[in-house]
């Protein structure tokens, strides 16, 4: 089946892009795709290199991309939500890009479900 | 505007979308980037409904005032659906009811459904999206 992913919080303050991380990668280990996963609201908080975390926690961005180059998927940050909260393509890790919400709607169309990780 | 640019106007494929809007129209974001995916799937041709559930309803009230606030008011906007086809608007009763809300306070018509009829309507969709 192809899951298209919908991430609605930033990294650290809400579990939810801590579970549509889990749900994405579960669902490759089980066979499925997971073609694009989108960042909405402050979801696209999860695109920025610039963030640290300590050392003994996750880092949130570096796991995407790694997920991200590891299995093809195509990590899109809406360009609306994410001007309006400093993310640009200077700051974005490895495997994200900056788009429109024709993704999302796409992923809708085009995908057998979507699933939205939010508050 | 770039979210035109890349439309794929050719697929043809029409899903039936429901927009779940649960939170109140200011103090979260939500309701007014949610009112974005609203317009462009619209843009995309494809079968949208919304609906307004608990905190939500008050997205609709009539007389909203954000002067106060210093934010943007966007609630002309609901009244503007019907001019990109978005006709489709539901509004739960039992949130209406625990508000003391009725369709007179609410600025576009609505169809007020019960829990049982939206649980159907829902059930109907090919793709849910809540804000």
């Amino acid at each position: 089946m192809q899951f298209g992913i919908l991430v609605n919080e930033g990294p650290y303050t809400h579990q939810a892009s801590d579970s549509a991380y889990l749900f994405a990668r579960t669902a490759i280990e089980r066979g499925h795709k997971v073609p694009r996963i989108f960042f909405y609201h402050d979801g696209v908080n999860n695109s920025t290199r610039l963030a640290t975390p300590p050392q003994d926690d996750r880092n949130v961005s570096a796991r995407w991309s790694k997920l991200a180059a590891d299995h093809g998927i195509d990590l899109v940050v809406c360009v609306a939500a994410a001007q309006r909260r400093g993310i640009n393509d200077d700051v974005l890790a490895p495997g994200f890009r900056i788009s429109g919400l024709g993704q999302l709607v796409e992923m809708g169309i085009q995908y057998d479900r979507l699933v939205t990780f939010g508050d | 505007m770039s979210d035109m640019d890349e439309m794929d106007e050719g697929s043809g494929i029409v899903k039936k979308f429901m927009f779940l809007n649960r939170k109140a129209p200011h103090g979260t974001v939500y309701a007014l980037e949610g009112l974005e995916v609203v317009l462009i799937t619209a843009a995309f041709d494809q079968d949208v409904s919304m609906v307004f559930t608990d905190d939500g309803v008050y997205q609709l009230m009539k007389g909203i005032d954000t002067k106060g606030i210093e934010v943007k008011d966007f609630s002309k906007t609901y009244r503007a659906l019907e001019g990109y086809d978005i006709e489709k608007l539901y509004v739960d009763q039992a949130s209406m009811d625990a508000r003391g809300l009725t369709e007179d306070d609410l600025i576009v018509d609505v169809t007020v459904l019960p829990v049982d009829e939206m649980a159907n309507l829902m059930a109907e969709q090919d793709v849910v999206i809540s804000f």
